[in-house]
């Protein structure tokens, strides 16, 4: 019981103590999962610094293709070898300072400095590639629950699947594209594209994942006489987690590339796919734009990737090797 | 003869054969003529070579498995009547944990399927680990725990919905000695504590059967039979004593004798 005014203000000075407490332990717990398991961690320490020494040393090895090749005249000749190094020419190679000097420079007269443009353009692609991811997603993983409660549909359908990846991404991203246009969802055009490429690993691997359960965990469930509802969503789907995160870190930049390749026949000019379109035209006389354009690229891929493999490790916990 | 309608029959089992079909065609003789009747409150184990069928047994009366034909009631209905009215418990030989949940949770799944109120299960789970003194542990990962603690923790969640049966598949093979015999004591003392709780137990190991058991059932193998029935007459509670008077000796010694006359 609280008595006097003296106690009561300790009482609630102590609340408010506890809820600091709280709140300064949920941030640190998501502190630690985010820092701790990522940087200070010695092994991961150790894993920033090869990065770092691998990225220095393929920026030594360019630039000193290039020196050597400006030395020797394009063509060394030194003993037993003789090797045409015509590919380090400015053209093929531009110095990586000229690469970073022209996100600097305007890409058009009077206009923003590159990097504003492909920042642009890859905000563009992004919010694409991520329509496409997530619809991917879905549609791999009805599939997989499709066809692991049903072994006719799935030895029916597979082969379809199947196929479908057979055929060159390039050949169907105009028909794609049209359709949709012809459908008026001509905003889907392109995610549709990305889906295409996304849906595949998903189906592949949740069904490895779905169907990899032990025999005496799906008796337990059966002991409990649980409906095939609730064997999928505590059994099966929990056990798939896993496999579907190994998915998606491989369909998370692919989803990326299929959007850049759906815009490339559709005429969009606002994403990457445009500007690869764009600066590769200009190439003979500009080429760090292209460079610096792939470089953008390859970032939104990674970025992709780097999205997935940290919602996967706050998401898989229970497992020795990620805790 | 049977009655299953007895308060205290809770098991009737009359000509119950079970015949399995190989992958090549040939039809197999799992078991055949099986008789027994389980009284509540009993502790049975069933003991014999492999290919006996006592694991074979242990599944048809889960309902797991259909019988090819016989009689088969448990708590008064079919089998697979009981199975759905959730009337036992199953605790495998790999103690089959769900690795993506914490001990509590892992507890809480039969609850979870059963509709339990949220409450309900945390009070549940928690008087379970008490129960099998895991309650410290509660919020560790399966991979964080030894063999013995995950094996207890799947007698906690076989008991969580509190079943009048428990059926163990040779719950503690895997396990070392001095595990084994400390889960032994555990087992005895949550038999103990429930009322009328019934257990049936398929082990390969004659002192764990003796120690443990009421009633020992010895099976021959090829096809599987039931051998012969031997009532285990040692005071209960059963203690470090039990292991060393001359009546376990016997019962042991009994049972070994069987077996090497059902192997022979």
């Amino acid at each position: 019981m609280i008595t006097s005014k003296f106690e009561k203000e300790h009482t609630l000075r102590g609340v408010v103590c506890v809820k600091i407490v709280l709140r300064y332990n949920r941030q640190t717990e998501l502190f630690r999962v985010l820092m701790l398991k990522n940087l200070s961690n010695r092994d991961n320490l150790t894993t920033l610094a090869y990065m770092i020494g691998i990225l220095l040393f393929l920026v030594a090895a360019w630039e000193g293709l290039k020196w050597i090749g400006q030395e020797s005249d394009y063509r060394l000749q030194l003993g037993p070898i003789d090797a045409d190094l015509k590919v380090a020419r400015d053209l093929n190679m531009p110095h990586l300072r000229d690469i970073w000097e022209a996100y600097r420079e305007p890409a058009q007269r009077n206009g923003p400095p590159l990097i504003e443009v492909l920042l642009e353009a890859a905000v563009f692609t992004g919010k694409e590639a991520l329509l496409g991811f997530t619809m991917g997603t879905v549609l791999g993983l009805v599939l997989a629950v499709i066809f692991v409660h049903s072994a006719i549909l799935q030895r029916g359908l597979m082969p379809f699947v199947v196929a479908s990846q057979t055929v060159p991404i390039l050949a169907i991203a105009p028909m794609v594209v049209i359709w949709a246009a012809k459908a008026d969802i001509s905003d889907l055009g392109v995610p549709l594209i990305a889906a295409y490429l996304a849906f595949f690993p998903v189906t592949i691997y949740a069904l490895r994942g779905l169907s990899d359960v032990p025999q005496t965990a799906l008796e337990l469930m059966q002991s409990y006489a649980a409906n095939p509802l609730e064997i999928l969503f505590k059994l099966r789907f929990p056990n798939a987690v896993p496999y579907i995160f190994t998915a998606l870190k491989i369909t998370a930049p692919a989803s990326v590339v299929g959007a850049v390749i759906g815009e490339l026949p559709s005429g969009i000019q606002d994403g990457l796919g445009g500007a690869i379109i764009n600066y590769a035209q200009y190439y003979t006389s500009a080429p760090p734009r292209l460079w610096a354009t792939n470089i953008i690229t390859a970032l939104l891929g990674i970025l992709f990737f780097s999205v997935v493999a940290l919602v996967e490790k706050l998401v898989v916990r229970w497992k020795a090797n990620v805790n | 003869m049977s009655n299953t309608n007895s308060q205290d029959t809770l098991i009737v089992i009359q000509d119950l054969n079970k015949k399995f079909t190989s992958a090549d065609g040939k039809v197999v003789n799992a078991l055949e003529n099986i008789n027994l009747e389980v009284k509540r409150g009993e502790f049975i184990s069933l003991i014999g070579p492999s290919g006996c069928g006592k694991s074979t047994l242990l599944r048809l009366i889960a309902n797991l498995i259909e019988p090819t034909n016989g009689i088969l009631t448990v708590n008064g209905h079919s089998a697979d009547v009981a199975r759905r009215n959730r009337e036992y418990g199953f605790v495998f030989q790999s103690a089959t944990l769900y690795e993506w949940r914490t001990v509590t949770k892992n507890v809480q799944l039969p609850l979870e399927v059963m509709k339990y109120s949220r409450q309900e299960r945390a009070e549940r789970a928690k008087k379970m680990l008490e129960l099998v003194e895991l309650s410290d542990f509660a919020d560790h990962y399966p991979w964080q725990l030894s063999g013995g603690m995950q094996q207890r923790v799947s007698i906690a969640r076989a008991l969580a919905f509190e079943p009048p049966l428990l059926l163990m598949d040779e719950p503690f093979g895997a396990l070392d000695e001095m595990t084994r015999e400390r889960l032994n004591n555990e087992l005895l003392s949550i038999w103990h504590s429930i009322p009328n709780m019934t257990v049936i137990f398929v082990t390969h190991n004659i002192s764990e059967a003796v120690y443990l058991s009421s009633r020992v059932v010895v099976m021959s193998p090829r096809p599987g039979k039931i051998y012969k029935v031997i009532d285990v007459d040692l005071p209960r509670p059963r203690s470090a004593e039990t292991l060393d008077s001359d009546g376990f000796f016997h019962y042991s010694s009994q049972i070994r004798h069987l077996l090497r006359e059902v192997m022979a």
